[in-house]
């Protein structure tokens, strides 16, 4: 599969300013080297925490925002080199979703004037009548004249959607589509976007908090903390046998909806808080609330390696898998 | 022993929406009752009638029993004196909570002095005593921090300590980890299955997330509309539940654990 979007090494820093004379006293590094690509056609995960540079990232690969260093290469092109005037005809295959969709729609222009603005800031003629491009996102015709306050944050964020699409993206980056819905409606937007997906061969790289809603819809899954991947696999493999000690604590720190299995679980439960990115610790940024951190992860920060075919981590300490401890000989043995 | 006894509970806004619908509650002392729904199922409104704290606009119909009283014909100084002392509560936002122009400790000191006849000092020791108690590192340092100096989790757990200076009988707690991370969100967990171990307080909890409800309440109310649906305990609920609407609802929360399902089940489109 070769990679319809791939970043190297990509920064951002943003200064921190103080006082009245808004006087530099420092910088906060939000993406820390980041490197990784989206297949087309597949989704990629990316889950973290609040802080953890996930949003700011997005905006990076849909260049909302520049980056301090590194490339972002999509479609043939480095975006961090291109200027905006370059950038339009990206926008044709690089769209993105919002997490609030009253907020990303504008609440005086029709659903109708919403939806062709795409194509208007293209200089192109819709491809498409609205009517039609509601119906793929779940709307009826009659919804085309309304304006976005009569509308439930299901059915906005579906015209959030549906403007993502107008323009017949490649790649669709999702910023925490589905956190602001009610379960029953973050259920059908997750079809929905899977359902759009198999029709139209989309890409996603899909941002969230909620781990259950990533397995759902992802096929690989990249973990980030303060402001670095820690850990990369395919699905099966990051919910099965995930290898970095945060990935374990994260997964096991969220709820299971039955009572047996919550009460029964051992759970790796974290002390305190993450740090702040204004001041990361030394060496591994983990260490601090890790509970196999070592003199070595202090000194020595680790850096993406393989573990396994498809499976990246960012630990000293991580290897195959613990769940399997008995194959790890064997497995190795038979791969090399 | 019934500590909480809901019957028949309405609430209607001058608006005309009804907002709870004839619902009844029992919680037991002790007890943690999940009261679990979707945005505008009533869960909120109810705890707001519980604690006689909704607008002036409301009317409440129906009966409130706590501990033998009838909640509903008190009037606001009888409230005020059961608020706080025997029953507390825990909001989803500690930051609009707190005041930002005190130390964490003396609002926590401000809320035991209101109920019992105590120093400054003797009411800053029950402070920093609590700190410690919710896991507050560094208590007696940390008492004279400002909220703007906590995480949410730390604030959380302020507001925790709060809650439970006053070693209520109930503790209401609506949404108490909706705002906080996964990995904070355990710790509250943790420090909430722990408190009830040791105080016996009896929670109300109010959340929409059914892995909440499922790892703390011993009871469970499903609302919708105003209305229970389904009420059970936990682990019928879970594990055997009668209503299409919780069958639905709990199908319909994609899980990190089990079968992957290609398409989640939807409940019926409410629109």
């Amino acid at each position: 599969m070769t990679a319809l979007l791939e970043t190297r090494d990509l920064v951002k820093r943003f200064p921190v300013r103080h006082g009245l004379t808004r006087r530099l006293a420092g910088h906060v590094t939000a993406v820390d080297g980041v490197s990784l690509h989206v297949a087309a056609g597949e989704t990629l995960g990316l889950v973290g925490e609040s802080g953890c540079g996930k949003s700011t990232l997005a905006r990076l690969l849909t260049r909302l925002e520049p980056p301090t260093s590194g490339s972002i290469r999509f479609a043939g092109q480095d975006l961090a080199e291109v200027d905006e005037h370059g950038l339009r005809p990206v926008r044709r295959e690089l769209q993105m979703v919002f997490q609030d969709p009253f907020s990303s729609l504008n609440p005086r222009q029709t659903v109708r004037r919403i939806l062709t603005s795409p194509f208007a800031y293209q200089g192109l003629k819709p491809d498409e009548p609205v009517e039609r491009l509601l119906e793929r996102v779940g709307l009826g015709p009659e919804h085309a004249d309304r304006h976005p306050y009569e509308f439930s944050g299901g059915q906005a964020q579906r015209i959030g959607i549906a403007r993502a699409l107008a323009l017949r993206p490649k790649l669709v980056v999702c910023d925490e589509p589905v956190s602001a819905l009610d379960v029953s409606v973050q259920a059908q937007i997750l079809n929905l976007l899977k359902d759009l997906q198999d029709e139209h061969g989309l890409a996603y790289l899909f941002i969230a908090h909620d781990l259950g809603a990533v397995r759902q819809i992802s096929t690989r899954i990249a973990v980030m903390y303060l402001g670095a991947v820690v850990e990369t696999a395919d699905r099966d493999t990051l919910f099965g046998t995930p290898a970095h000690p945060y990935t374990r604590a994260l997964l096991s720190a969220v709820p299971l909806p039955d009572p047996d299995a919550e009460r029964a679980r051992e759970r790796i439960v974290l002390h305190g808080d993450p740090p702040s990115p204004l001041d990361p610790p030394s060496g591994c940024r983990f260490r601090t609330r890790c509970p196999r951190a070592a003199d070595r992860c202090a000194g020595e920060r680790p850096t993406l390696r393989v573990i396994a075919p498809g499976h990246q981590v960012a630990c000293h300490f991580a290897e195959r898998s613990e769940g399997n401890e008995g194959n790890i000989h064997h497995s190795s043995e038979s791969s090399q | 022993m019934t500590l909480l006894t809901v019957r028949d509970l309405t609430v209607d806004f001058a608006s005309g929406v009804r907002a709870v619908a004839g619902l009844d509650l029992d919680l037991a002392a002790g007890q943690v009752l999940g009261v679990v729904g979707e945005s505008g199922s009533g869960k909120s409104v109810t705890s707001l009638a519980v604690l006689g704290l909704l607008p002036r606009d409301a009317r409440v119909g129906g009966e409130i029993r706590f501990d033998g009283r009838e909640l509903t014909r008190l009037d606001q100084r009888a409230l005020r004196r059961l608020r706080g002392n025997r029953i507390a509560m825990v909001f989803q936002d500690p930051l609009s909570c707190l005041n930002p122009y005190y130390p964490v400790a003396f609002q926590i000191a401000e809320a035991y002095r209101a109920h019992h006849r105590a120093g400054r000092k003797a009411a800053h020791r029950v402070a920093v005593r609590m700190l410690e108690r919710v896991g507050i590192p560094e208590a007696e340092r940390r008492a004279r921090s400002y909220p703007h100096e906590f995480s949410g989790g730390m604030r959380q757990r302020v507001m925790i300590a709060m809650a439970l200076c006053l070693e209520p009988d109930l503790l209401i707690a609506d949404e108490p980890t909706t705002a906080l991370d996964v990995t904070v969100q355990a710790q509250i967990l943790d420090l909430l299955r722990e408190l009830r171990r040791e105080t016996g307080t009896a929670i109300m909890l109010i959340t929409h997330d059914m892995g909440v409800v499922a790892g703390l309440a011993d009871q469970v109310v499903v609302m919708r509309d105003g209305r229970a649906v389904e009420r059970g305990a936990v682990h019928d609920v879970f594990h055997r539940p009668r209503q299409p609407y919780t069958r639905g609802l709990l199908a319909c929360v994609p899980r990190i654990d089990g079968p992957l399902p290609r398409r989640l089940p939807t409940l019926a489109e409410q629109t």
